[in-house]
């Protein structure tokens, strides 16, 4: 009711504090949103396999996860938009490709890294540019590039696996600085850069806008065609960092590789609490879902659970987390 | 209030809602509201916005169920706890925003959610057709049953959703602001369509802020202001006197505030022949430094379209626009807002708001890159933004954070407000600035227009509402059909009056421009 507010605001000194803090829980709830079934998961796990709670094996979970978590934040760019990215396990393809042929390549070595993710630059760019401009619908231009570039990775690996054994950037996949493997280290910086532009910076909070109601962006003199070229943009710029990482895992990498990641990257996105329809959603959201699908296949795959159930029971956990979060901030988004 | 020596069925209500309260979070929306509706007449329902007149009907439709209080239909007090009920019971609502598929037919739509079946399982499309045609047919509608509903006018699709009323045999029939989108002669067809309902024995309650619906349709009012029942008018009884003090509780001559001095400053905005080629008409025009000119004119006369040509925010197909007499070229709003043009959209939900967002970030869109380094923001700066702002404006808000969706209209319309005075405009456009806000909020937004003006801003205010119109204004523009087509006050001679807008506005009297 709208009076609500009215009433509420002339409320004294001390009550528009404890709003305030009743206000900051809220937005710690919104924040924490899945954290206490993340919490659940690890309990369950911990309960039943004895090898799950190590130091060692947390390590290892976060590694597990850290390609889809540098996935899934590209996402979350695209989704707050109210768009979706289906290329992005194909851009991660065609990127590995890429980098592991230009390592071949005598003299180029160098140039493996920039050129794979130069690679993803361009074609998120180009997902981007026809979102943007040609106002075509972005699951239909990335339904259309998950599938053409799937084939564009076969193409250059010209259908078998390119190999390099003095892959320049195996450090990548294999090294650690400490315990840390650099892998994790790579995920997280991703997610703290991508936090600083979307909550620090005027792009960022024009992000949201554009998600949470174009057309007064528009009206509001936001360039809503860049930010759209952006977000895309950074989507294919991290789809070629999973590719540099998977292919620095393998020393390898074929047409094949990154198969099926767009459907994690996007659970992870949703199971962190970000609309679909875009506008609201943090990057801690999509780190602790990614986490939560990692913690799933580690837990299962201890517990000696097929793969075809562990597959039954991470689509199940999907839609009754999501459900929950739902009932639990039912009163609120209604 | 009813005469005892009626005819039996006339004294019987149909309805009657007694004592009914409402509270939501602590805050009473409803306390005591008593409304009796008998068979075969129109029961007007009246209240300034937020009064509570929707929360009243979302009980009676079994949307919301109240707190306390009682419900009778024919007497026999019932629980009405979900609309299938209140369907059940013979009550339908018919909402401003329509509920129909758009992409199915006007049959199909007529008997959504209870489908006629041929023998149980398949859709018996025949009879449904026959059906709803016969509905129709006793509406005297100008559309078959097999129309798509997407090819109907806004009056028709309202006929059809009457029709879907008609066809649950329902005696009470809610009308929220029906002629809203309507032109005046879909409204009289409307009219029409509701005395023959009336006629039949169905009690309508119709809700409305217009006062000639009001005298032209009602057979008793009933107000309520803030929550409460104020009181029952019968027919002979209605003024639009009583009904204002009823509804407002204070008498409006205090109500617009335009005192700033009227110096009649510099030209800041001048107009020359600008044209979509469609919807606006070369329209001429000056705008000067510490004037409110007015824009008047029925609905759809073009007033929003000429105010999104100076915004940029559609492409000119011809004409100029000069800012402090400098050519501007603007074919975005980021190239107008950057000159210092603002404009306040007539839809502050759809085109204006972030709704998720929070208030404090809804006030600050336009100046996020000010006194940003390298694109990063600096939220001290912001901070001030939003505190002077909730300052200047009385804006009213436990906290910066709490997101737009959960504020009042008024407050809402002062976030817009608020974001686009952060840029300092020199021409503000504002288009319908106080429309579904509350008397309160309304003066308020007055007094910030009037301020604004004082200080100098040009400020171009589009309204439908001829006492706003009236009330505030400097000078006024008349459009029709696209065409700038009159003026009053200011050097014109001609007073500003709801009369000779009017007749500019209706086309009872025409300037021919040399």
């Amino acid at each position: 009711m709208s009076q609500t507010q009215t009433k509420t605001s002339r409320s004294s000194g001390s009550d528009r504090q404890k709003t305030s803090k009743a206000q900051a829980w809220k937005n710690f709830i919104q924040v924490a949103g899945i954290l206490p079934i993340l919490v659940a998961i690890c309990v369950i796990f911990s309960l039943v396999t004895p090898n799950f709670l190590s130091v060692g094996n947390f390590i290892n979970v976060i590694r597990q996860a850290s390609i889809n978590i540098v996935l899934a934040t590209g996402m979350t760019f695209v989704i707050l938009t109210g768009g979706i990215d289906l290329s992005v396990g194909s851009i991660l393809g065609v990127t590995a490709v890429v980098g592991v042929l230009v390592s071949l390549v005598p003299g180029l070595g160098w140039f493996a890294v920039p050129a794979a993710l130069i690679a993803g630059v361009f074609l998120g760019l180009l997902n981007g540019s026809l979102v943007a401009y040609l106002g075509l619908p972005p699951f239909i231009v990335t339904l259309g590039s998950y599938t053409a570039l799937r084939g564009v990775a076969y193409l250059v690996a010209n259908g078998t696996t390119v190999i390099n054994r003095n892959l320049n950037f195996a450090w990548v996949g294999n090294n650690y600085v400490g315990p840390i493997p650099w892998l994790v280290i790579i995920a997280f910086l991703a997610v703290l850069a991508s936090w600083f532009v979307l909550r620090r910076t005027v792009l960022g909070r024009h992000i949201y806008a554009v998600g949470g109601n174009i057309r007064a962006a528009r009206l509001t003199g936001i360039k809503v065609s860049r930010v759209l070229l952006f977000v895309y943009g950074v989507s294919g710029l991290l789809s070629g960092l999973g590719g540099i990482m998977s292919a620095s895992r393998l020393y390898s990498a074929t047409g094949m590789l990154g198969q099926g990641y767009e459907l994690d990257a996007i659970a992870a996105v949703i199971l962190g609490g970000t609309s679909f329809t875009g506008g609201i959603g943090t990057i801690w959201g999509t780190l602790l879902g990614a986490l939560i699908i990692a913690l799933l296949n580690n837990g299962l795959t201890l517990m000696n659970v097929s793969f075809f159930w562990q597959l039954v029971v991470k689509g199940l956990v999907i839609i009754i987390a999501v459900t929950i979060d739902k009932v639990r901030t039912g009163s609120s988004a209604a | 209030m009813v005469n005892s020596t009626q005819d039996s069925i006339k004294t019987k209500p149909v309805l009657e809602m007694q004592g009914i309260k409402k509270t939501f979070n602590g805050f009473v929306a409803l306390h005591d509201v008593n409304i009796t509706v008998y068979p075969g007449e129109v029961h007007a329902l009246m209240g300034e916005n937020g009064a509570g007149k929707s929360t009243l009907m979302k009980i009676l439709a079994g949307a919301y169920i109240a707190d306390a209080g009682e419900i009778r239909i024919d007497g026999k007090a019932v629980k009405m706890t979900d609309p299938g009920q209140a369907r059940d019971l013979g009550i339908a609502i018919i909402y401003q925003e329509l509920n129909l598929a758009p992409n199915l037919t006007v049959a199909e739509n007529i008997f959504m959610g209870s489908e006629l079946k041929k023998g149980g399982t398949f859709l018996d499309q025949d009879e449904m057709r026959r059906r709803a045609a016969e509905v129709l047919q006793n509406l005297d509608a100008n559309f078959e049953a097999g129309d798509l509903v997407s090819t109907l006018s806004i009056a028709e699709q309202q006929q059809v959703e009457i029709a879907r009323a008609l066809k649950d045999n329902s005696r009470i029939l809610v009308m929220d602001e029906p002629t809203a989108a309507l032109s005046d002669r879909e409204t009289d067809k409307l009219f029409e369509v509701v005395r023959r309902l009336r006629n039949e024995g169905i009690a309508i309650i119709y809700i409305s802020h217009r006062m000639a619906e009001i005298y032209a349709l009602a057979d008793r009012v009933s107000v309520i202001r803030d929550g409460g029942y104020i009181g029952s008018l019968e027919k002979h009884e209605i003024s639009a006197d009583r009904l204002v003090e009823m509804m407002v509780g204070r008498s409006l001559q205090d109500l617009y505030e335009n005192k700033h001095q009227i110096t009649p400053g510099e030209v800041v905005l001048e107009v020359i022949n600008l044209s979509d080629g469609h919807k606006v008409k070369p329209a001429s025009f000056q705008l000067y430094a510490g004037e409110i000119l007015g824009l008047a004119g029925l609905v759809g006369a073009g007033r929003t379209e000429l105010a999104r040509l100076i915004f940029g925010a559609d492409r000119k197909v011809s004409g100029e626009i000069k800012l402090e007499g400098r050519d501007l070229n603007v074919s975005t709003p980021n190239e107008a807002m950057a000159a210092g043009i603002a404009y306040v959209p007539e839809d502050r939900k759809a085109l204006g708001l972030f709704l998720e967002a929070s208030s404090g970030e809804n006030i600050t869109m336009n100046v996020l890159d000010r006194e940003a380094k390298a694109g990063i923001i600096n939220s001290n700066f912001l901070l001030r933004i939003v505190n002077d702002a909730i300052n200047n404006l009385q804006i009213r808000l436990a906290s910066p954070s709490i997101r737009a969706m959960d504020l009042s209209g008024g407050n809402q319309q002062k976030l817009l407000l608020a974001r686009w005075l952060a840029i300092n405009p020199k021409v503000l456009l504002l288009d319908e600035p106080t429309r579904g806000v509350d008397i309160g909020a309304k003066s308020e937004i007055y007094r910030i227009i009037s301020d604004l003006a004082g200080k100098g801003v040009a400020i171009l205010m589009i309204s439908s509402e001829l006492p706003e119109i009236v009330g505030m204004s400097d000078r006024v523009l008349v459009m029709r059909s696209g065409s700038l087509v009159g003026e009053v006050g200011g050097s014109t001679g001609e007073k500003i009056t709801q009369e000779n807008i009017m007749a500019y506005a209706t086309g009872a009297k025409e300037v021919v421009k040399s």
